[in-house]
């Protein structure tokens, strides 16, 4: 058993000029194709035993946070379409201001004591995941003249296989940052990038509540047959 | 239905840095009591320039001393690089994994590295010198000579193995599309 491949212009590129922080941190040298050995199929079991589950992001320790409170649900699937059962969905995320809760992050957008941006969902029998948040804001960075990071949240998963490990941003529908921004644009697929954007869903919105967004992750599915008998 | 794309973790991913995630062996963690020798592996990223990569995020997935991933040990860590680049992860040495056929492969550590400025993870491994069974690796004998040593851990104090990471330039580290 082994991971597919993932299919052409779905991936981003180490070596993307428009976004300067690639320059000195991309390999030259072409990566080296190893088939897949017990390493890359297996995977550590993260399970909520070891990882506590935080699925409400929108609730500090004092009071509710800052900013519209917003509901993610989706489903973690494979390439094949079934589900992964009891998936680690970690996320992180700026707060409404766009301002990180990180000693890092010299913006000057307020912080809010009641929003710390750090969740962990686990996967049910069916794939699904679902969080409570507050929608992030936009926030400025250094990349070039003006430029502004589209709102996002940061995901990352375990699969099933060490070769299905993906860490990614959703980003949200209709935002006019999209179109600028060098992060999201440097997947060459058009419809690849645009599986990152979430969909507005009512089914996911809770009434008197708040408003639900649905995103679905795919991981690397299995391939049928046998990778080449080289290393 | 085709993968997800990959995005960077950027430089504020330590919401999700969880300090006691580099040990382990840590009391009350997953690993408590089980047998094996106990080691430490430390490294310093660096880029192009050779200037330290004080963002970047390091996971580790290994297999238990016995060589096996199926077992009781949970061979998963995270550590963030320091201001020097540094990491550092305690855990027990990992034993040859079972390879194609018969074969077995050389006791080895396989390493993901995110950072502001990576799309997609960088995937290497660890390997450890003087291990009989590297002469027979079927990876490492795929990289060519020159550069077999970018995959090989030395041994510093005892118990301490380094391995440092380049990711671009001189010495590059040997990155696997896996």
């Amino acid at each position: 058993m082994s991971f597919r491949p993932p299919a052409p212009g779905t991936q981003p590129p180490y070596d993307a000029p428009a976004y300067g922080s690639t320059h000195k941190r991309h390999p030259k040298q072409a990566l080296l194709r190893i088939g897949q050995t017990l390493t890359e199929t297996s995977a550590p079991r993260m399970t909520e035993a070891l990882y506590p589950a935080a699925a409400n992001l929108a609730k500090g320790p004092g009071w509710e946070a800052q900013g519209e409170r917003i509901i993610v649900a989706g489903r973690v699937l494979d390439e094949d379409g079934r589900p992964l059962v009891g998936a680690m969905v970690e996320v992180w995320q700026a707060n409404a201001a766009g301002r990180y809760n990180h000693e890092r992050d010299t913006h000057d957008a307020p912080l809010d004591a009641n929003f710390k941006g750090e969740g962990r969902v686990f996967t049910d029998a069916e794939g699904w995941y679902r969080y409570t948040t507050i929608r992030p804001g936009a926030y400025p960075w250094r990349n070039h003249a003006n430029a502004w990071r589209p709102v996002h949240i940061h995901y990352s998963l375990f699969g099933q296989g060490f070769a299905q490990r993906l860490i990614t941003q959703m980003y949200f529908p209709g935002d006019p940052l999209l179109p600028l921004d060098p992060i999201f644009n440097c997947i060459p697929d058009a419809a690849a990038r645009n599986r990152l954007v979430a969909a507005f869903d009512l089914d996911v919105t809770q009434p008197d509540h708040a408003l639900g967004y649905r995103f679905d992750i795919v991981l690397r599915g299995r391939d049928a047959t046998p990778m080449e008998n080289t290393p | 239905m085709s993968a997800t794309s990959s995005q960077t973790a950027g430089p504020y991913w330590h919401l999700i840095d969880f300090p006691a995630w580099a040990d382990l062996l840590r009391a009350g963690g997953p690993n408590a009591g089980i047998a094996g020798e106990r080691i430490t592996l430390v490294g310093r990223i660096t880029d192009g320039d050779g200037a330290p990569c004080p963002d970047a995020l390091v996971e580790i997935w290994q297999a238990d001393p016995e060589g096996r991933y199926d077992a009781a040990f949970h061979g998963f860590g995270r550590c963030a690089t320091d201001a020097a680049g540094g990491f550092r992860f305690t855990t027990l040495k990992p034993g040859p994994v079972r390879g194609q056929g018969n074969s077995f492969q050389a006791p080895h550590v396989a390493l993901s590295i995110f950072a502001r400025g990576l799309l997609q993870q960088l995937v290497t491994r660890l390997y450890f010198a003087e291990e009989p069974l590297n002469e027979q690796d079927p990876i490492l004998a795929s990289v060519p000579p020159a550069r077999r040593g970018t995959l090989i851990a030395r041994p510093e104090d005892a118990g301490t193995w380094r391995l440092d990471i380049r990711l671009q330039g001189d010495d590059e580290t040997v990155f696997l599309e896996v």
